[in-house]
């Protein structure tokens, strides 16, 4: 059975009329075009699909449309002010932790989950935040580096 | 002249549109009344199909065209044209494409898929390499000595398994053994695997109504897809475009071309409308090509003193149900059989072998990490019995300048000795017993590898300078996370004298982008790059005509700063590329010249063609790369299980270009190697993918993160780019043999057979002698 459901997206308010087995990732990538999250495995299994429910980080690719009525979604597209990469995004670029891109948008997604808990992260937390996203490309290594730089940006670090 | 751009670690240039989320893809691409496909796979690994009844299917409302083989009887083929786009009359392995529908909706699409009944009559399947070389074996392909192949350069045996043999014959194997102290044998195992890039394979086709077909691949090669799509289906290449934007890992598995012929056969019956298919995950791991198995068994004969004077090797590559592309890496693997090591005298035959499994494909390293997960835990086993060092026996053994590897060609600018003391040095393997942890401990292991493509493999570029003064590189390699648009910025930029912000860089289009030949073999810093070099030294040249005219001065005498044009002392006038840029403005109010643009190509110089019956030859492949990694592990001998602490890696790229980017890259494929080493194997039953998910088939996750200790050596290359030499794929090729003989020096066990699985170690353990 059809549902109407109203939520919002990056802070937008948004109204729908959803069917009862479609996913949040469909509602992101097909009706509202943010394509920004990316489906890797459409199981639950890569992260590449992670966004931001009322702050959890969750795979959108297992949530149903008709579960996020009256909750507040994150994407990436959520992540910068305008045009402006947010700190996150900036050390993601600045200290290679991208590569082909596929993994970034999830990466981030459950990185901000953890920064927005946690603002002083070990790297044992970094590991344990990203644990659940595949990268096939980067080795992890520069991404765990990236989070740790905008945790503590230079001038706490120096 | 001083570098100012290469050489320098700039971000990437693609990052802030991947970071926002901005980058597209191709399952990224939405098209007015798109049709959604989806492909009926076979069940069977080896079965005669007698009809396939689509007529229920074609009748469903919403349902545009179904194909199959009935339909379609075009073939694809890269080195040996063998591979139909739907089955034709058979079926060789569990995934094979069968039929395809594409409908309104994927939800319809894949209900009219059910509707689809096809009538099969089984066939004994070839499951494994013993079976598919038995006498009277079944065969996979009976028709193998009717398919069209490059003739003298891949060899298939008529009425057998074996779709090419390629053979090795240096100095004289048998004086070698006999001059040996002695002779040890041994047999190594590497199963097939998945590239697993996270993004699936996907394809995007549209047929207009004048016949034009555009095709938007998530593919390695755009120029490779348009050439096999052009001869599958009888089209002249220019009515053909592939649009190829940003690609999210490759790794092999997108070389070559892959589904585009079925979004392309499907494009053409339903113009014009478009199509578009992207692979679930299941579909990647069953039904696009893997990495082939290897059965190798090395027999080596040395002196007492730890030198290697002859080997024998026997390559039995698994090379599934399709070997179009496949044969070549057994070609790669016979040329390259001696490893970084100065052997006299040789003897090796590298056979691709069919069978009904999954088809064998191109894997970063192109055989390579499977051809030294034998070889270096070989010359590590010799090590052993000699009581001797790892380390020392392989100084000892390394090519150097003078020396000639499998195909007697002579080498040189050859940095190894560097690569193996840097790695040994950075993970500190000459530590002394006694400050070993037990059941702690550490292993080296080397590589080499050359570019193995067709000696015409040609790139080109283009460079127009815009009227503010920056410019646009036009190519047609593949963006696949290798940071290739950032390095070929770079080139560009020194060049012209311009900073980087000035440069932008198009993903390819081949109506626009002028023709590269595959994004493969690690190939394109050194390939691509000599193109974007000569490119922008044609531009500057014809900038610093015109402003020579306009400053009064001849054109050597000048020099670009920042875009900046001015004399080198210095003194006099300036002008600038921006105002230059749509040709020189005379005091008179007339104009000279026009708008600038640079072309540039490359072929590398001289390759040369194996003998048939020797493989001797003076230049097989463009050039060499070296380099080295070495692994410090822990065992738990409770469990079996093996934690890879530390991991140390030294290559010999000629020129870093990109010292961030090189890090990335070297990381990077450490931990595909570790992933490789430890975890992944695709588990067949009866030719049937039991692991088709991240669940089941296990890649590494940040929590198995090692120390890692990263070094260059620099030993620049006669025509790379500032010296620069490929290196992509070699980062992962002597992880898993270095853990491997990690774990031998920790427990005195050796695993032979990929992956390292707990059980495996713990049942060495328990065998060996107490
Ligand atoms: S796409 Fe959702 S976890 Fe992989
Ligand atoms: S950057 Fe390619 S999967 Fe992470």
């Amino acid at each position: 059975m059809q549902r109407k459901i109203a939520f919002t997206v990056n802070q937008q308010q948004v109204e729908m009329v959803v069917d009862p087995f479609e996913r949040l990732i469909d509602v992101l990538r097909e009706r509202l075009d943010l394509t920004g999250t990316k489906e890797g495995c459409g199981g639950g299994e890569c992260g590449a699909c992670t966004v931001l429910l009322d702050g959890e980080s969750v795979n959108s690719c297992l949530v149903l449309a008709v579960e996020i009525d009256g909750k507040a979604v994150r994407t990436v597209e959520g992540l910068s002010h305008y045009l402006e990469l947010d700190e996150l995004q900036q050390a993601f670029v600045n200290e290679g932790a991208i590569q082909c891109g596929f993994c970034t948008p999830g990466m981030l997604m459950s990185a901000r989950a953890l920064l927005d808990k946690n603002s002083e992260p070990t790297v044992a937390d970094i590991r344990e935040a990203i644990s659940g996203n595949l990268c096939r490309c980067t080795g992890y290594e520069r991404i765990v580096v990236a989070v740790s730089k905008a945790a503590r940006p230079a001038s706490a670090l120096t | 002249m001083e570098k100012t751009v290469v050489g320098k670690s700039y971000p990437r240039l693609d990052g802030p549109a991947k970071a926002l989320g901005a980058a597209k893809y191709v399952a990224d691409l939405k098209m007015p009344n798109m049709l959604y496909v989806k492909v009926l796979r076979s069940p069977h690994p080896h079965a005669r199909i007698v009809r396939i009844d689509s007529s229920k299917a074609a009748a469903l409302p919403g349902v545009r065209a179904v194909l199959s083989g009935q339909d379609c009887q075009a073939m694809l083929g890269l080195y040996l044209i063998d591979r139909p786009i739907f089955a034709i009359d058979k079926v060789r392995f569990v995934g094979e494409p069968v039929a395809a529908v594409a409908a309104t909706s994927l939800r319809l699409a894949a209900q009219a898929l059910a509707l689809i009944a096809v009538e099969y009559e089984l066939l004994p399947p070839v499951l494994d390499l013993a079976t598919a070389l038995a006498k009277d074996a079944p065969l996979v392909h009976e028709k193998l000595h009717e398919y069209a192949h490059i003739h003298n350069v891949f060899f298939p045996v008529p009425h057998t398994n074996i779709s090419n043999h390629s053979k090795i014959r240096k100095g004289d194997v048998n004086l070698g053994f006999s001059q040996s102290d002695y002779v040890y044998e041994a047999t190594y195992r590497v199963p097939q695997m998945q590239h697993v890039p996270i993004e699936a394979h996907g394809a995007v086709a549209q047929m207009d109504m004048t016949g034009k077909v555009t095709i938007w691949s998530g593919c390695q090669s755009p120029n490779a897809v348009r050439k096999l799509a052009a001869v599958a289906f009888n089209l002249p290449e220019g009515r053909i475009r592939v649009i190829t934007p940003q690609v999210g890992g490759g790794f092999g598995g997108k070389a070559g071309i892959g589904i585009e012929g079925m979004v392309m056969a499907l494009a053409m019956r339903v113009a014009p409308y478009p199509v578009r298919l992207i692979l679930e995950r299941e579909e990647v791991f069953c039904g696009t090509a893997v990495r082939q198995g290897l059965q190798a068994t090395i027999k080596t004969g040395y002196t007492k003193e730890g030198r290697l004077l002859a080997q024998e090797a026997d390559l039995i590559w698994d090379g599934g149900a399709y070997t179009e592309y496949g044969v070549n890496i057994v070609r790669a693997a016979a040329y390259s059989s001696a490893g970084p090591y100065d052997i006299a005298h040789l003897k090796t035959d590298s056979y691709c072998v069919y069978t009904n499994t999954p088809v064998g494909g191109p894997f970063r390293g192109f055989g390579m990490g499977e051809l030294h997960w034998a070889l270096e835990q070989q010359i590590d086993a010799i090590a052993a019995k000699l009581g001797m060092d790892p380390v020392a026996i392989r100084l000892q053994n390394a090519v150097c300048d003078g020396s000639t590897n499998a195909t007697g060609e002579v080498l040189v600018g050859v940095g190894l000795s560097k690569c193996i003391e840097g790695a040994a040095r950075l993970i500190g393997m000459d530590a002394t017993p006694s400050e070993r942890k037990p059941n702690h401990g550490k292993g080296l292991a080397c590589m080499v590898k050359g570019p193995s493509t067709p000696g015409t493999a040609a790139s080109s570029a283009f460079i127009k300078i815009n009227e503010d003064g920056s410019i646009n590189v036009t190519i047609s390699s593949a963006e696949i996370g290798q940071g290739m648009q950032t390095v070929m910025a770079q080139i560009a930029a020194e060049e012209l004298g311009l900073s980087m912000e000035m440069v932008h860089i198009n993903t390819p289009d081949t109506d626009y982008s002028p023709y590269e030949w595959q994004t493969v073999a690690s190939r394109i810093t050194y390939s691509t790059g000599n193109a974007v070099q000569r490119a922008a030294r044609e531009a500057r040249g014809k900038l610093l005509a015109m402003a020579s005219e306009k400053l009064e001065s001849p054109p050597e005498s000048l020099t670009i700063v920042r875009g900046v044009i001015t004399r080198r002392d210095g003194i006099g006038p300036a002008t600038s590329i921006k105002e230059l840029a749509l040709g020189l403005s005379l005091p008179t109010g007339a104009g000279r010249g026009g708008p600038v643009m640079g072309t540039g190509y490359f072929i590398p110089d001289g390759i040369h063609g194996m003998d048939p019956e020797t493989g001797q030859t003076p230049k097989v492949t463009s050039h060499w790369t070296f380099g080295a990694q070495a692994a410090e592990v822990a065992v738990d001998i409770e469990t079996g299980k093996v934690n890879v602490l530390r991991v140390s890696a030294v290559y010999d790229t000629g020129f870093v270009l990109n010292p961030l980017l090189a890090l990335g890259q070297v990381e990077g494929g450490i931990m595909q190697g570790l992933s490789v080493a430890l975890y992944e194997e695709l588990q067949l039953s009866q030719g049937q993918v039991k692991n088709q998910s991240f669940v089941d088939y296990k890649i590494a996750t940040a929590a198995e993160l090692p120390e890692m200790l990263v070094g260059f050596v620099e030993t620049p290359l006669d025509d790379g780019p500032y010296g620069a030499r490929g290196f992509g794929e070699h980062t992962m090729v002597p992880t898993a043999p270095a853990i491997a003989n990690a774990i031998f020096n920790a427990v005195g066990v050796r695993i032979v057979d990929l992956p390292i699985t707990p059980e495996k170690v713990l049942a060495a353990l328990r065998a060996k002698p107490k």
